[in-house]
């Protein structure tokens, strides 16, 4: 199994900048599995595979109608974990769900059965640091490393309590909002992967708000890499087809490579 | 504020727990404010002035003490004593005025002019809009695109007032779906904005804070209990959506012998649905499928219409301080015509949910002293029940169970 921070590192110390994708487990339907088979291929460093909530409160518009659309078509966590543990993938998947999928299924199922698909770590942005502790360890058992979201808005006590408490690596939000494109880098991007970089030797990506391969780079000299998320869902939801998604999974590796 | 000793429902622990529920389930980016905002009321809470600004304006501006009224003409069809907590009298006509000043007066200690809250009947969005129309406060309430349909007295009641309402469009289009967006407007704007909570849930410190901003209900109707009854009730009975009525009487009575009685709609009984779960910030009972996805709660009452409820009453359910029990729409209904007409008084379709239970167990209940909190008045439901009773269509949509 995959060690997540090693896998990284390994990565990183080859001289190359990190790229996360991010995929609506169930969405589209059929063509999610060879939407991640297609970002792998193109040279993405891990892929992050939502597991479609209900409420997702931390999404923007694009991520909420795709895992609105996945469950419209009657998707489940255990599907996508199923689905996924036929196949094997050259880099490490990462859950990204909220903890009442988590809860509900119990931490030690959802840990091994995580890590059993092939996961080797797992985002869930509505469990906070202190809510956290006991998913981490649970999840630490079965090898999956529980990430931790620094966000613009903590102070820097917090930041290095949650760089300490982060396993694998540090999400690095990159503005005050919810998941989606936007048209401009906001400038928390590059503060908050300066700020985690001062009090971290673990790998920082920033995620949230990424939306083109101009930004990924201009991200990428302050961070150790990206996640994007709503850009490769919107350009899925506008065509209907997973290769207008992994076509732009493409131009972003393109990009953090000429750097 | 209390006449009581809170061995029942006293303060939760430091992570914001009533006994296994409770917490703070946010995004990290919201945490800080969460932080904050406990520092900012727990200071506050103590601080004498704060106390007093906040009774004088309950005093002076929501109309309270509220009424207590025993009911003599529907008692004799229920074979019990009723009596009614009036918190239909309150200045915008339900007990929601009280949570609100509370929080519009701690946003404007804490420097906030913005404040953001959801609705689902409208009773708290107006009266949000009404506190932050008297504090000068910018406004924006997200309600449902269903509720805004159902409920567009209080829509328009809102605007007049300056708020700005923004449907909410996803899921169900109802509270879960306001409170959805509120959320991630709060998430969006949290340094400047206020997110003023309209129930006993959400994350830590909202089901503590606002439970004690409506404890005057329940510190009242003790007193006014003892006034006129000569003593406790045989039992508390209060609708429950989020709870927060719920937990304002309860916490009057809870350290007495009274029977504490919770009525939720058949349609979003998440008590009585008896499963854990985790949404809006908080862990509590939740009415959601084997997957952990949360179901669409359906009622007549868009107030009640909630999947969840807050964490405080998972709470008293699992200690067994208060027991929960549901009722139909069409007891609701019956219930409303019922004090209308027996009493004069239309009750709004939340706290019909309360007598329709007490109806429903008028042989349990014989010969006992019942005291009901009527959280609101009826005014803003008589155009859906007059359409419901002229059989329209889509009324008859919004009622399902």
């Amino acid at each position: 199994m995959i060690n997540l921070q090693e896998s990284f590192e390994t990565k990183l110390a080859g001289g190359s900048k990190l790229l996360v994708p991010y995929v609506t487990g169930g969405y589209p339907n059929p063509g999610w599995v060879e939407l991640v088979e297609g970002c792998v291929g193109v040279g993405c460093d891990a892929v992050e595979i939502g597991l479609p909530f209900s409420d997702p409160v931390m999404d923007g518009p694009t991520i909420q109608e795709s895992s609105k659309l996945a469950l419209e078509g009657g998707v489940t966590a255990p599907q996508v974990l199923a689905k996924l543990a036929k196949k094997t993938f050259e880099v490490p998947l990462i859950a990204m769900t909220y903890y009442n999928i988590v809860f509900r299924m119990g931490h030690q199922r959802f840990a091994s059965e995580l890590a059993a698909a092939g996961f080797a770590g797992a985002i869930i942005p509505d469990l906070p640091m202190e809510e956290s502790v006991d998913f981490a360890a649970d999840a630490s058992d079965s090898g999956i490393s529980n990430i931790l979201l620094g966000a613009p808005t903590a102070n820097d006590d917090r930041l290095a309590a949650i760089c300490e408490a982060s396993d694998g690596f540090v999400y690095a939000v990159g503005l005050v909002g919810t998941t989606g494109e936007r048209s401009e880098l906001a400038s928390s991007s590059l503060d908050i992967a300066k700020r985690l970089k001062s009090l971290t030797d673990k790998p920082v990506l920033v995620g949230v708000g990424v939306s083109n391969p101009e930004q990924a780079v201009e991200i990428a000299t302050v961070a150790d890499g990206v996640i994007i998320g709503s850009a490769l869902i919107r350009r899925v939801l506008d065509t209907g087809s997973p290769s207008a998604g992994v076509e732009f999974i493409a131009s972003v590796r393109e990009a953090l490579d000429a750097m | 504020m209390s006449t009581t000793v809170n061995q029942f429902m006293g303060a939760p622990d430091k992570a914001g727990r009533f006994g296994s529920f409770g917490g703070r389930f946010v995004p990290e980016t919201l945490m800080p404010a969460c932080l904050e905002l406990e520092a900012a009321f727990t200071d506050a809470w103590q601080d004498e002035s704060f106390r007093s600004e906040f009774s004088h304006l309950l005093s002076e501006y929501a109309g309270r003490p509220s009424g207590l009224t025993v009911c003599e003409n529907i008692s004799e069809v229920l074979g019990c004593t009723l009596v009614l907590k009036r918190e239909d009298l309150n200045h915008t006509g339900s007990h929601k005025i009280n949570n609100v000043l509370g929080q519009t007066l701690l946003a404007k200690r804490m420097g906030k002019t913005r404040i953001v809250a959801e609705t689902g009947a409208g009773q708290h969005g107006v009266a949000t809009a009404t506190a932050a129309a008297y504090f000068g406060q910018e406004c924006v309430v997200y309600m449902g695109e269903v509720d805004i349909k159902r409920q567009k007295l209080n829509v328009f009641r809102m605007e007049l007032l300056g708020a700005e309402v923004r449907p909410a469009m996803s899921g169900s289009r109802t509270l879960k779906d306001a409170v959805n967006e509120a959320m991630r407007e709060w998430v969006s704007s949290v340094e400047s904005t206020y997110y003023c909570l309209g129930s006993v849930m959400g994350p830590h410190p909202y089901p503590y804070m606002v439970r004690e901003f409506h404890r005057v209900i329940g510190a009242e109707a003790y007193r006014q209990c003892h006034e006129k009854l000569g003593g406790d009730p045989d039992v508390v009975v209060a609708c429950v959506g989020g709870g927060s009525n719920a937990v304002g009487i309860f916490s009057g009575f809870a350290d007495t012998e009274a029977e504490l009685v919770g009525v939720e709609p058949i349609g979003g009984a998440a008590v009585g649905h008896g499963v854990p779960g985790v949404v809006h910030g908080s862990k509590s009972y939740l009415c959601q499928d084997e997957h952990g996805q949360v179901l669409e709660a359906e009622s007549v009452s868009a107030g009640l219409d909630y999947p969840g409820v807050g964490p405080e009453h998972a709470h008293l359910a699992e200690i067994g301080r208060a027991r929960y029990e549901s009722v139909t729409d069409t007891e609701v209904l019956a219930a409303f015509e019922l004090l209308a007409q027996t009493e004069g008084i239309i009750p709004a379709l939340e706290p019909a949910h309360g007598l329709a239970w007490i109806y429903k167990a008028r042989e349990e209940l014989a010969g006992k002293t019942v005291l009901l909190n009527l959280s609101g008045r009826g005014d803003k439901d008589v155009a859906q029940v007059q359409a419901i009773k002229a059989g329209d269509a889509e009324a008859l949509e919004t009622m399902k169970s």
